[in-house]
């Protein structure tokens, strides 16, 4: 079965917070939730189907329905793989409502690591207990910076990309932060900037890191007919792929991501190729997230990235392929160290042709959001969608 | 410019009813690796079932110890640690650190050999390697 037009994305609201001392985690996803139903035009009541993940306090669905007040509910989700499930969520979302399982699902986010001064990338943490890698993985120090840090080191070293080249992903994003008034960066920084700030961990300087920030957003989505009674401009789900790498049994290979899966995937159900794509929201936990991402999902062939990325080719109105005109999780917001919902809710702008003016794509019609949730150099989650512009 | 590896005290070990005979040779300074007896093909991390039939035919099995950096990196922390990918000469990939050298004279590639090195409490040495 395809999903490609059984589903509409009719409501993407992100938070304005970006440390939110004096709320909780459950009333963000009230404030996401609420955000994006005034968006589509909807009310609680409407809402028959509902996604979060193991980011939402307690059991998931069963907490947050209760929080939130959801009585409708007849399909629930709460498929957690790490910052690509919102994305994954969007291609789940499709599936349950061409299936007839629910009419209008809700997806939320929202943490606030910033608030509790969590550590994100520099600290080792578990997900949980009786985790089988953890012995072997978690008393060598694992975090997420160095986990991402050893995919960059192995590129470098089979490609010859170099700093110089995944800092202009920075430089790309920070183009685009200047004219968002609630990303956490807006500063314009130069290649320069980023290979002189403070190592984190080799290769990866303080400034090819995301930021660590609190909030949340939230999506709705519905079935083609609903759609078209709502007021808002029709954004299509065109196609969706998932998949998961790992280690492989042993035998892992630091050189590619899950996206080499999925992404073929959204791209056949969609029926386009990686040139037809006119704006992408491609996760950026790390400059080389974006690098190994663009990559593997075609925009360029492996190996390539560095070239593809450097002088400014990712920047809206100067490169062929304008990203995260939001500014990304690099410099505008990365709530619960989960990038995915904001990736989706740019791409919904861009397609609305609601984007900032200055880093609006000019008639968008075709974009494309993709995830990677866990840790690149050791398991994680990929999930693309491809969304289309009526 | 030298970065002498910290000597960072190493978290204890989560040993379940599944893994303990890999860290009981770990206590007596051998390293074992996975060996799937329906394919022949070693496997790394250790496990009570085979990644590649998923059947429980499965043993340990003793690895020469030695091998190379596939990729690493050195966390610019205040204790400086390197924590990296070691490619065994029998052809799997072990998460783990390069300890007790200069850490900004590592390269891809090196040859390095296994060392065990204590952790906190009661708990089993952890699995780490050093340069040749």
């Amino acid at each position: 079965m395809s999903i490609s037009g059984k589903a509409y994305i009719v409501g993407a609201y992100e938070h304005p917070t970006r440390k939110a001392d004096d709320k909780s985690v459950a009333q963000l996803h009230a404030e996401v939730a609420y955000g994006a139903l005034q968006d589509a035009g909807l009310n609680k009541d409407d809402i028959d189907g509902f996604f979060c993940t193991g980011a939402a306090p307690g059991l998931g669905p069963l907490n947050m329905a209760d929080y939130l007040g959801l009585t409708k509910l007849k399909h629930l989700d709460s498929t957690d793989v790490g910052g690509s499930s919102y994305v994954l969520h969007v291609g789940h979302a499709a599936e349950a409502i061409a299936l007839g399982l629910c009419d209008i699902a809700l997806v939320t986010l929202a943490g606030r690591p910033r608030a509790e001064a969590m550590a994100t990338g520099t600290a080792p943490r578990s997900w949980g207990l009786n985790v089988p890698d953890d012995p072997f993985e978690i008393p060598y120090g694992r975090t997420v910076a160095n986990a991402y840090a050893m995919c960059a080191m192995r590129h470098m070293h089979e490609f010859g990309t170099t700093s110089e080249q995944l800092a202009w992903i920075k430089v790309a994003a920070s183009h685009h932060a200047q004219w968002n008034e609630h990303a956490m960066l807006r500063k314009v920084v130069t290649v320069e900037e980023v290979v002189n700030s403070p190592m984190v961990s080799d290769p990866l300087h303080r400034l090819d890191c995301c930021v660590i920030s609190d909030g949340g957003g939230a999506l709705i989505i519905t079935r083609p007919e609903i759609a078209k009674s709502l007021k808002r401009p029709f954004v299509k789900v065109k196609g969706h792929g998932e998949a998961t790498k790992n280690q492989n049994a042993g035998y892992t290979d630091l050189t590619y991501s899950g996206a080499r899966w999925s992404g073929p995937r959204a791209f056949e159900e969609a029926g386009v190729k990686p040139s037809d794509i006119q704006y992408a929201s491609i996760y950026d936990s790390f400059t080389i997230t974006v690098l190994m991402q663009l990559e593997d999902l075609g925009f360029c062939e492996k190996g390539q990235g560095g070239k593809f990325v450097a002088d400014g080719n990712l920047i809206s109105g100067v490169g062929k392929l304008p990203f995260n005109t939001d500014g990304g999780g690099l410099c505008n917001n990365h709530p619960a160290n989960r990038g995915g919902m904001t990736k989706v809710i740019e791409a919904v702008r861009q397609l609305r042709g609601e984007a900032h003016p200055k880093v609006q794509v000019p008639g968008c019609t075709l974009a494309l959001a993709h995830g990677t949730g866990g840790l690149l150099g050791t398991r994680h989650g990929s999930a693309t969608v491809i969304l289309e512009r009526e | 410019m030298a970065t002498p590896a910290s000597n960072r005290a190493i978290p204890a070990i989560m040993v379940d009813p599944t893994n303990k005979p890999y860290f009981d040779a770990a206590r007596e300074g051998r390293l074992l690796i996975g060996l799937c007896k329906d394919t022949n093909k070693y496997f790394w991390y250790p496990r009570g079932c085979s990644p590649f039939t998923l059947s429980n035919n499965v043993e340990l099995v003793p690895a020469k110890g030695t091998g190379t950096i596939y990729t690493y990196t050195v966390m610019r922390t205040k204790e400086p640690f390197c924590v990296a990918y070691v490619e065994l000469d029998e052809g799997v990939r072990v998460f783990t650190n390069i300890v007790d050298c200069d850490l900004d004279s590592l390269r891809i590639g090196q040859k390095v050999k296994v060392v065990f090195k204590p952790t906190q409490g009661d708990s089993p040495p952890a699995t780490m390697f050093t340069p040749v």
